[in-house]
């Protein structure tokens, strides 16, 4: 397959660009960091992202979807990662669609997956444990009760975990923690009995949430895939999911890399353009060529799961590793290169790091994913 | 079945008949590569036997103009041919700057009558070229070479000194920059000229390399006699087809970012030569070094893919062989450290079989110069800054 946009993954590109410029812009985010939003987005912005189909992007069209596929979703991925848009799309139309769909039964894939694609129902994933990301090494328990189950533990780092109707849940039924094999999902409402959630804002504004499950029952019909066999759909979502983070990073690196550009083109010191400076010249050339391997590395991965590559699993983490080596570069050469304005809270340039860092360590940052890409490697 | 099937198994069943067996094994750092020319030893009669089958069919140039002995494939032929090719491992039958880069330079520049006398013989290899760019003190900064010709009526005379000369002690022909207007603005009094390496007065002389091997010359011009019909396009405005052909040749250096010792990953080789315990490389730190070189090398060759498909749709921003020359060469530089690192201390034995002929080394520092040949990295970064990101 051409390494290319086709028309219509074009076309939702520019009418993703043009709507987030106009109703999601920076100046949203802070807007909603200084009023001490409780949610982090605005439920507004979600509706209207609902209505426009971005919700059942990646949603099968027997269950009321567009299935129009990871390209297609990284285009506005990406670009709401050019205007720092907060909302649900991650945890829910990107995480909670495609753990549903890879692991779902038919009852669970028909009511929820409609219910999401209509913008009715939001979900966020837990598996954090640690302060770092390992999901082979869950260990909250999940233990057969009754016909059900009984679910202790703590997850950390659940993106919109304190504001989504419903959290898919990482437990282990069997074995120990480093065993693929004894890893179960569960759909848990969030409200139910025994679950505490304790909110965090974190430093791009933007919640997540660190949960205690205690003692709480679930019922059979919760147990998403089969059980023990968990790990295989969860891979399957991490996968998704950090392809979609690359591709927010993508937008964030080329925004930062923009605005910077635009800046040296206008900043005058010794009576000359800062552009003009060689040293500067350089480095702008260099941080540009590293935005084009990124374009292209994003680009494959999405093409790639909508292929159902088997390749997928180490396209995703190049493409993680990759985009947090160049986000890390951006938005360090973008306020540098910007000085002391780009220490200012009132300057924008400010937010993109801000973004970033959470961006880049959710799911995995560099180092978890060029481990994870050696191993698949062989080596 | 289709015009193209068709070709691929006339193709196949032609390549089947003519492609001598010892011919069906990948050339490895150089080894049995085939350059052609009046000077040439053929290793062997099956190489020699290759190449005259392959120029003869014009699939030395499978995509120039037959008028010119040339393949006349069009694009998707030319990639199928390339395909059957590399199906049954084929060698390349002619490696060529004439077919890399004057030769292209001619088809889009040159006379009828250049393209006539010159196109044939280096299809067929029987004339071997060598390029006269860089001078002692235009290396960077190309545009203020000296060496001049000068205008004597029914001929020029050339005088001054080339160097970095790739193979220029085995080339039967030059195609040489040289000033033919010192007045003008420096770009402004440059042409293009063609020369026999035979002519009295050219004298090639190799350099050696750090690398231990003599791939350059200097090649000194005194008073050499140059044909009036041997100019490229006219007389003082040779710059535009340098920087034609600079364009060429930053996108065949740059490719090399993509290319290896075999088919072998680093992963694999290091493990193979460090060995692993529960599927991870003993060397821990090493293995940091070979995950970000492979996530690198791995971004890179996508962008390759990507730039080309993007040319195909007619999308993209072109312009892009400076940053594929600058990443592409950056990146081979650090594929060899870390090769010679894995290698270890049996690598850095000069000669010999423990090291192969100190073949990582001398490999390693031959790559010190990917990064300056055809534009240095900071003159790909100066085109990539005022071409690409118009910064003044």
């Amino acid at each position: 397959m051409a390494l290319v946009l086709n028309e219509e993954q074009e076309m939702l590109k520019e009418s993703a660009q043009g709507f987030l410029a106009e109703h999601a812009p920076v100046s949203e985010l802070r807007a909603q960091r200084d009023a001490g939003s409780d949610k982090g987005y605005s439920d507004t912005l979600w509706s209207q992202m609902a209505n426009m189909g971005w919700a059942a992007i990646l949603v099968p069209e027997e269950y009321g979807g567009l299935a129009f596929g990871h390209v297609g979703m990284a285009q506005i991925v990406e670009q709401s990662g050019r205007t720092l848009t907060a909302s649900p799309l991650l945890s829910t139309a990107i995480l909670g669609v495609t753990a549903i769909n890879v692991a779902g039964s038919e009852v669970q894939k028909s009511e929820l997956l409609e219910a999401i694609a209509g913008g009715e129902l939001t979900m966020a994933l837990a598996v954090d444990e640690t302060i770092h990301h390992d999901p082979v090494q869950t260990a909250m328990s999940a233990v057969s009760k009754d016909g059900g189950y009984v679910l202790n533990g703590e997850k950390r780092f659940v993106v919109d975990g304190s504001t989504a109707d419903k959290l898919i849940v990482a437990t282990r039924t069997s074995g120990s923690p480093g065993d693929m094999k004894g890893i179960s999902l569960f759909l848990v409402d969030r409200t139910s009995d025994g679950v505490n959630v304790q909110r965090t804002q974190m430093l791009d504004g933007r919640n997540a949430a660190i949960i205690t499950f205690t003692n709480v029952e679930v019922s059979i019909d919760a147990l998403l895939g089969e059980q023990d066999k968990g790990f295989a759909a969860l891979s399957a979502t991490l996968d998704a999911g950090n392809a979609h983070i690359a591709a927010e990073l993508l937008g964030i690196a080329q925004e930062s890399f923009d605005r910077t550009l635009h800046y040296m083109k206008e900043r005058k010191q010794f009576g000359a353009l800062i552009g003009s400076f060689q040293a500067l010249q350089h480095r702008a050339a260099h941080w540009w060529s590293e935005i084009e391997m990124c374009k292209s590395v994003v680009l494959k991965v999405m093409q790639s799961l909508d292929e159902g590559d088997v390749k997928s699993s180490a396209l995703a983490s190049i493409a993680k590793a990759k985009l947090c080596e160049v986000a890390e570069l951006s938005t360090n050469e973008a306020i540098q290169i910007h000085g002391g304005i780009g220490m200012t809270d009132e300057y924008e340039i400010g937010f993109f790091i801000k973004r970033a860092r959470p961006a880049q360590m959710l799911l995995g940052g560099y180092n978890y994913h060029a481990n994870r890409f050696a191993l698949i490697s062989g080596y | 079945m289709s015009d193209l099937q068709v070709f691929r198994q006339e193709s196949r069943d032609w390549l089947e008949e003519n492609c001598p067996r010892s011919m069906r094994s990948p050339v490895i750092a150089g080894e049995g590569a085939c350059w052609g020319g009046r000077n040439w030893t053929f290793e062997s009669e099956d190489q020699k036997l290759w190449m005259d089958r392959m120029g003869a069919k014009g699939w030395t140039a499978p995509d120039w103009p037959t008028e010119y002995g040339g393949g006349g494939l069009d694009k998707a032929e030319n990639k199928i041919l390339k395909e059957e090719m590399s199906r049954i491992r084929a060698r390349s039958p002619l490696d060529s700057f004439g077919i890399w880069m004057i030769g292209p330079a001619l088809l889009k520049f040159g006379s009828e009558a250049l393209k006539q006398q010159h196109l044939p013989a280096i299809i067929r290899g029987e004339i071997r070229w060598c390029q006269g760019y860089s001078e002692p003190n235009a290396g960077s900064d190309l545009a203020g070479l000296q060496s001049k010709a000068v205008d004597m009526g029914d001929h020029f005379i050339a005088n001054g000194q080339k160097v970095w000369t790739s193979y220029g002690d085995k080339a039967d022909w030059m195609f040489c920059l040289l000033r033919t207007d010192p007045d003008a603005k420096k770009q402004m009094g440059i042409s293009l000229v063609l020369f026999d390496m035979e002519t009295p007065g050219v004298t090639p002389k190799p350099i050696k390399l750090i690398s231990g091997s003599s791939p350059f010359c200097e090649t000194f011009l005194d008073d050499v006699r140059v044909e009036k019909d041997q100019v490229v396009g006219d007389v003082n405005q040779g710059w535009t087809i340098a920087k034609y052909l600079l364009t060429h040749e930053r996108e065949m250096i740059g490719g090399m970012g993509l290319s290896g010792s075999g088919s072998k990953t680093l992963g694999a080789i290091a493990s193979q030569t460090m060995g692993t315990t529960e599927g991870r490389l003993n060397d821990l730190f090493m293995r940091t070094d070979v995950a970000r070189w492979e996530i690198d090398a791995a971004a890179f060759a996508f962008t390759a893919e990507r730039v080309t498909d993007e040319a195909k749709a007619g999308q993209g921003i072109g312009a892009t062989s400076a940053m594929l020359k600058y990443y592409g060469t950056e990146l081979n530089k650090r594929r060899f450290e870390t090769l010679l690192k894995i290698g270890g201390s049996d690598d850095l034995v000069w000669e010999g079989d423990v090291s192969n002929d100190g073949w990582t080394a001398k490999t390693l520092l031959r790559t010190k110069g990917n990064s300056i040949e055809g534009g240095t990295s900071e003159v790909q970064l100066n085109i990539i800054a005022k071409n690409i990101l118009g910064l003044g």
